[in-house]
């Protein structure tokens, strides 16, 4: 046998490179193949589009209207308020739990007396910070079918709480926190895009 | 020398040497059942190991059949376990069973651990056997959290919430990795397939693979026992430990005993307690998920209590996270931590004697409170007890260095 066929000598030093080389190529190769099984997990087409931002246009809006916008299956409200809703917001400062919303869920921009970015305008998350029922809008005080003393707002019939028109939640009811403010921008003066952080005429 | 003699005068025939010629079975067989020499001073507590095991394959088992009838869709999910429980024959059973099992695979686990921790089971050489056992620890963790989530009733939606909730806290990639982790910016149907897939498939698999690895590293390096001494440094002409006895009859024997009472136990909880007195299922969970209405009041299941406990003792969300976290990790270091040379607790001095009962009084309180709402004085107790679990393993490494021990025995004591 060993007169037709010589086994060589096992070459270590060439298995090194044939090793090394592999080795490398191999994690190329895995980088590549992560990429699919990574991005399998992110939210797929359907879900990007039923999560996709909302657009609210706001030019045929009343003063005092609310009108009604569906983000990510949540109602967002959007209600544009007098300048006597807003004079009135200050006054309500001792009655809130919250005025300045240190303890509630609002962007950095919606931080302020009116959680707002342009006060005229309102977007909060139409559900009640307590147990998820979707207030009711009251905007006139002491509207009819309210108690008396309602100074306006809104009023969860589920276990009573009430917000003002900064959906900031009174005092004594069960919400813990005011209601949320989702991120939101303008796309134009009138046009409020609910869910997306844009420059002023990006995109519209 | 021993194996040699037994092979010789044992020599098989038949089916069995066909099978032996070609697979090493009766080698397998002796080195890990009929030749591994076991400590014979094993107590009460060496019984949590296989009983684990044992749980492990209930759970396997229950959880296969589970699959059979389940939905994991969101639409049906809930409706798909109530038929379980009404519908399907003998499913009920099958379901508390699994659901029980949850519960007693984390019991056997706690006791487990706490023999570890009172043996001395973790330290030299036996540091593998420790960090893969922490590491079955953690898995068995994201295994209970992802099958909690597939009855899609109030509590799987809400405790997913918060869980999930804790990743976004993390600075920068924080939200993206909770809409990466989800598969949606809420909580929804994608989010419950992909738990489900992990939870019947990916997870039990890596469980089953460290469980394995567990017992191997187990293997190479001898069981310890209550006296935390080493065996090995006495043997007979054979190579036999004298303090040793074969796991096969004397261990078999011994822990198949012990399972019949584990399934006694388990079968009353099964029949008379299934829901654990609200521990086991909380009775949100009885309720489909809802998006829109949070309940009440939102607890982890009790196994996760100490932990939540530690997380919301921290004001700040990501510090919180961190520290829920590093509860966790500082387990993994114990081997380094503690640095005493005698492992049994029977020969240790009171300082780690002390700190041990600390580091279980402040789990358990942790626990209880884990479970409460919470209100500003249980904050200020878990704030209180976070820090003396935490004590342990900050004063461990100085007090162990030089801790005052007994003299420990040659030889293992009754």
């Amino acid at each position: 046998m060993s007169e037709t066929k010589v086994i060589e000598t096992p070459n270590l030093k060439r298995r090194q490179v044939l090793a090394g080389a592999t080795g490398v190529v191999g994690a190329v190769g895995a980088a590549f193949v992560a990429v699919p099984f990574v991005g399998y997990w992110k939210p797929s087409e359907r879900a990007q589009a039923a999560g996709a931002p909302a657009n609210a246009d706001v030019s045929q809006m009343q003063p005092g209207q609310m009108i009604t916008v569906n983000w990510r299956g949540m109602p967002v409200w959007v209600v544009r308020r007098t300048p006597a809703m807003l004079e009135q917001l200050t006054e309500l400062d001792d009655v809130v739990r919250d005025p300045m919303s240190n303890n509630s869920v609002q962007p950095d921009y919606a931080k302020n007396l009116t959680r707002s970015i342009k006060p005229e305008y309102l977007v909060v998350v139409g559900i009640c910070t307590h147990l998820g029922c979707s207030p009711l809008y009251r905007p006139a005080p002491n509207s009819p079918d309210m108690a008396a003393g309602w100074r306006g707002g809104f009023f969860c019939p589920c276990h009573g709480s009430s917000f003002d028109l900064a959906g900031r939640v009174f005092r004594s009811v069960p919400a813990p926190s005011n209601l949320d403010v989702p991120i939101h921008s303008y796309l134009s003066e009138t046009v409020i895009r609910i869910g997306e952080e844009v420059e002023e005429g990006d995109l519209a | 020398m021993s194996e040699l003699q037994t092979t010789k005068t044992n020599e098989p025939g038949g089916l069995l040497k066909w099978v032996d010629d070609r697979y090493p079975l009766i080698d397998t067989w002796n080195k890990h059942v009929a030749q591994y020499y076991a400590p014979k001073n094993f107590n009460f507590w060496y019984f949590f190991g296989s009983f684990a095991l044992l749980t492990l394959v209930i759970m396997i088992v229950s959880g296969i059949w589970l699959t059979m009838s389940y939905k994991p869709d969101a639409e049906l999910a809930f409706n798909s376990v109530e038929y379980i429980m009404r519908d399907v024959e003998w499913g009920w059973l099958i379901r508390y069973i699994h659901t029980t099992g949850a519960s007693a695979f984390f019991i056997v686990i706690y006791l487990h651990m706490t023999r570890a921790l009172l043996y001395g089971s973790y330290k030299e050489p036996r540091e593998l056997v420790w960090l893969i056992g922490m590491l079955i620890f953690v898995v068995l963790m994201a295994e209970a959290f992802f099958g909690y989530m597939l009855p899609w009733g109030q509590m799987s939606y809400w405790g997913a919430q918060v869980i999930i909730g804790l990743f976004s806290t993390i600075p920068f990639v924080g939200p993206e990795l909770a809409v990466w982790i989800r598969g949606d910016f809420i909580i929804s149907d994608a989010t419950l397939n992909r738990f489900f897939a992990l939870h019947v498939i990916a997870l039990p698999l890596v469980l089953v693979i460290l469980v394995f690895m567990h017992i191997v590293a187990l293997h190479k390096v001898g069981s310890n026992n209550p006296d935390g001494i080493d065996i090995k440094k006495h043997k007979d002409e054979n190579g036999v430990p004298l303090d040793g006895i074969a796991f096969h009859p004397y261990y078999t024997v011994k822990d198949s005993f012990g399972a019949v009472l584990f399934l006694i136990f388990f079968a009353v909880i099964v029949f008379y307690a299934p829901d654990g007195g609200g521990h086991f299922i909380e009775a949100p969970n009885f309720e489909p998920a809802d998006p829109l209405k949070t309940p009440d009041h939102i607890a982890p299941v009790w196994y996760f209590t100490p932990f939540y406990a530690i997380l919301r003792a921290v004001p700040e969300p990501f510090l919180g996270v961190v520290a829920m976290g590093l509860s966790i990790a500082v387990l993994f270091a114990m081997p380094w931590l503690d640095r005493c040379k005698v492992r049994s607790i029977r020969y240790r001095g009171n300082s780690y004697k002390i700190l041990l009962a600390i580091l279980f009084i402040s789990f358990i309180v942790l626990g209880v409170l884990g479970a409460l709402p919470s209100t500003p004085l249980y904050t200020k107790l878990a704030q209180v007890f976070t820090i003396l679990y935490f004590a342990f393993f900050i004063i461990l490494p100085f007090t162990s260095a030089h801790e005052k021990t007994k003299p420990v025995p040659e030889r293992v004591t009754a």
